[in-house]
């Protein structure tokens, strides 16, 4: 399966990937619209951290074992056996955050409003992911190991 | 002559420690007969989530831990609400209550847990419950439907997790309760003080009273029950009391058999018992914890999936070691999110605790020789995991332990070596250029 690797070298810091992210992730798909009127506002699925110099987006790494899917008391966090995939099923989380403390990459953020986890999803039904798509200096690359 | 059943594996217990095992199971042998056996009646649900249950009536079809069709799809024979009476664990026999016996090549043992009763009069009474099954979530949901609204007074014995999970969902019901723990402060063995603490408020905030140092020495009325004795002399009229002292490790099946027992049944790091086909997980099991270096009972829900899962592969021939696992907790009891993991209060002065504390932010980090043991995370949780990460993983933290309880805290606190091989493309690089070697033995969350 493809997933999304980090440049450190080539990020740059701007959090571009995070507003495209979360524009993906919108219901009107529009910046501006997104961003002034929707509400809840959609939170991006992945983070840059760290600042000058080393900075870099932290985004679920889809692992093979994956100790949030292990740790999830609800069976809403699943990984499918073909793509590899780690998907959140929003109806049946119920915001326990204990993948959170499971995640080693701090990879999962909660949704307080309402009340459930979001991660990455690699973007289904794009052929890349909003996040790769929008980084200006190809920090993030979408590829098969 | 009673009928008898062959399988391939048994499994005892359809919960996260049985349904841990029969995945991995399936996803390395797809045809041997797979058996799970429960004395509950129900499809595998989400035990913590029976607070829910309670507090708002959530239907079963919204708990259950794996869709409609999960065993017919993997194909596993069911034998729900049946309780297994004996094991021959020489013959390789489980007996049924109702006289089926099943064979069994392979057995696993994830039997959980039964709630404690205190040895005080009146826990028989009508309206006095326990809170580990959905079951008991139903009755004491009946109950409460019998009672005038906002009548309810209710008081809990035991301020741990279930304690407090219960007096959550009661609430929410519109229940005045009482919490009375025996211990100097609610959450004791997975909080800290200073946790507890703001535990404790955050109750006090939502109008429960929180009675510490205090037990409960008799229950009294005649049906129902009307009021508990507390061990000081007073009195304190209720009209529901939910038992939440703990629970045990369900080992009775083996009582007698050989098989080794401390607190729980002891199993190695294949999650085998003292008998060779035989294996247990979960709240049931004693495996090993990797915060404190032994063998010990970690009664929670990640910890029987990971033991339940390893045990799978063992049974079905694929080498598997257990990782090991801890005590880990995630809370959000009224609003306020904590988290901790292993060693949260050192026993003694050989450990080495950073923390920072403000407002209802709170963390905390216990080291010993260098490595983390253990946690605590108030308020601003959603990096701990990158702590418990380092904990389980047994990564020296002494160049830059500082930073795990910093306000900007991310995989960016810690050494590039930590971070760089997780998220770059790793060095044997993208497809269709160097395959995967088999491991010579797989461990488990590698
Ligand atoms: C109210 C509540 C809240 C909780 N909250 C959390 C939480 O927030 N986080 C967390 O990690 N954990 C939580 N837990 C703990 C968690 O539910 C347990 O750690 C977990 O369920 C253990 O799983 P298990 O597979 O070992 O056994 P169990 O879930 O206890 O299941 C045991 C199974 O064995 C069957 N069984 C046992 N003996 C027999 C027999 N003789 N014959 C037939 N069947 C038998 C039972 O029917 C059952 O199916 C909570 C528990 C409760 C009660």
């Amino acid at each position: 399966m493809n997933r999304v690797f980090v440049k450190e070298e080539a990020c740059i810091g701007c959090h571009l990937c995070e507003v495209y992210c979360q524009v993906e992730h919108s219901q009107t798909k529009d910046l501006i619209k997104a961003f002034k009127r929707e509400s809840p506002r959609p939170l991006p699925r992945l983070w840059v951290e760290g600042g000058k110099p080393v900075s870099f987006a932290v985004q679920c790494r889809h692992c093979a074992e994956p100790s949030c899917v292990f740790a999830c008391l609800t069976g809403a966090l699943q990984r499918d056996p073909e793509s590899g995939i780690i998907s959140v099923d929003e109806e049946r989380c119920t915001g326990c955050w204990t993948c959170i403390l499971a995640c080693p990459f701090g990879a999962i953020k909660r949704d307080t409003e309402q009340r459930r986890i979001v991660k990455c999803d690699l973007c289904p039904g794009e052929d890349v992911p909003a996040c790769v798509t929008a980084c200006p200096n190809e920090a993030l690359i979408y590829a098969e190991v | 002559m009673a009928r008898t059943e062959k399988v391939k594996y048994l499994i005892i217990g359809n919960s996260s420690g049985g349904i841990g095992a029969v995945e991995a199971i399936r996803g390395v042998d797809k045809a041997g007969m797979i058996a799970i056996i429960a004395d509950e009646p129900y499809p595998v649900y989400s035990r913590p989530l029976i607070s829910e249950y309670l507090a708002e009536g959530r239907p079963l079809e919204r708990m259950l831990f794996r869709p409609a069709g999960f065993y017919e799809n993997n194909n596993i024979q069911t034998h729900l609400g049946r309780k297994v009476k004996h094991l021959d664990i020489g013959e390789h026999v489980a007996e049924l209550e109702d006289g089926e016996r099943i064979t069994w090549k392979k057995l696993l043992l994830a039997t959980g847990g039964l709630p404690v009763i205190p040895e005080i009069k009146g826990t028989n009474l009508n309206g006095v419950f326990t809170f580990t099954t959905l079951d008991d979530a139903k009755a004491i949901d009946r109950f409460l439907s019998r009672l005038p609204e906002r009548a309810v007074e209710a008081v809990v014995i035991g301020g741990g997790l279930i304690g407090v999970s219960v007096t959550e969902a009661l609430v929410r019901r519109g229940a005045r309760v009482r919490v009375v723990e025996m211990k100097e402060r609610i959450l004791n063995t997975i909080l800290d003080e200073e946790a507890s603490a703001l535990e404790e408020e955050t109750l006090r905030q939502a109008g429960v009273e929180v009675l510490t140092g205090r037990t409960v020495v008799e229950i009294s009325g005649e049906h129902p029950v009307k009021g508990v004795l507390l061990d000081d002399g007073s009195r304190t009229p209720c009209n529901l009391v939910v038992i939440a002292i703990g629970v045990v490790p369900r080992t009775g099946l083996v009582s007698g058999t050989g098989i080794k027992v401390n607190r729980g049944i002891i199993v190695d790091r294949h999650m085998v018992t003292s008998s060779p086909d035989v294996y247990a997980c979960g709240d049931v099991a004693e495996a090993y914890d990797f915060a404190y270096g032994e063998n010990r009972l970690t009664p929670v829900w990640p910890n029987a999936c990971i033991g339940g899962r390893t045990a799978g592969f063992n049974m079905a021939g694929i080498p598997t070691e257990y990782p090991g696992g801890t005590a880990m907790n995630s809370m959000r009891y009224f609003g306020l999110d904590a988290v901790s993991a292993g060693v949260v209060t050192p026993p003694d002065d050989s450990y080495e605790v950073l923390s920072r504390k403000y407002d209802y932010i709170y963390r905390k980090v216990v080291l010993k020789d260098g490595l983390v043991v253990g946690m605590v995370f108030v308020g601003d949780i959603e990096k701990s995991g990158i702590v418990f990460g380092l904990m389980k993983d047994k990564i020296n933290a002494d160049g830059f332990k500082q930073e795990l309880v910093a306000d900007d805290f991310g995989l960016a606190s810690l050494p590039e070596e930590i971070w760089r091989p997780g998220l770059e493309i790793p060095p044997s690089g993208l497809a269709s250029s160097v395959p995967l070697e088999q491991a010579e033995e797989m461990v488990m969350g590698e």
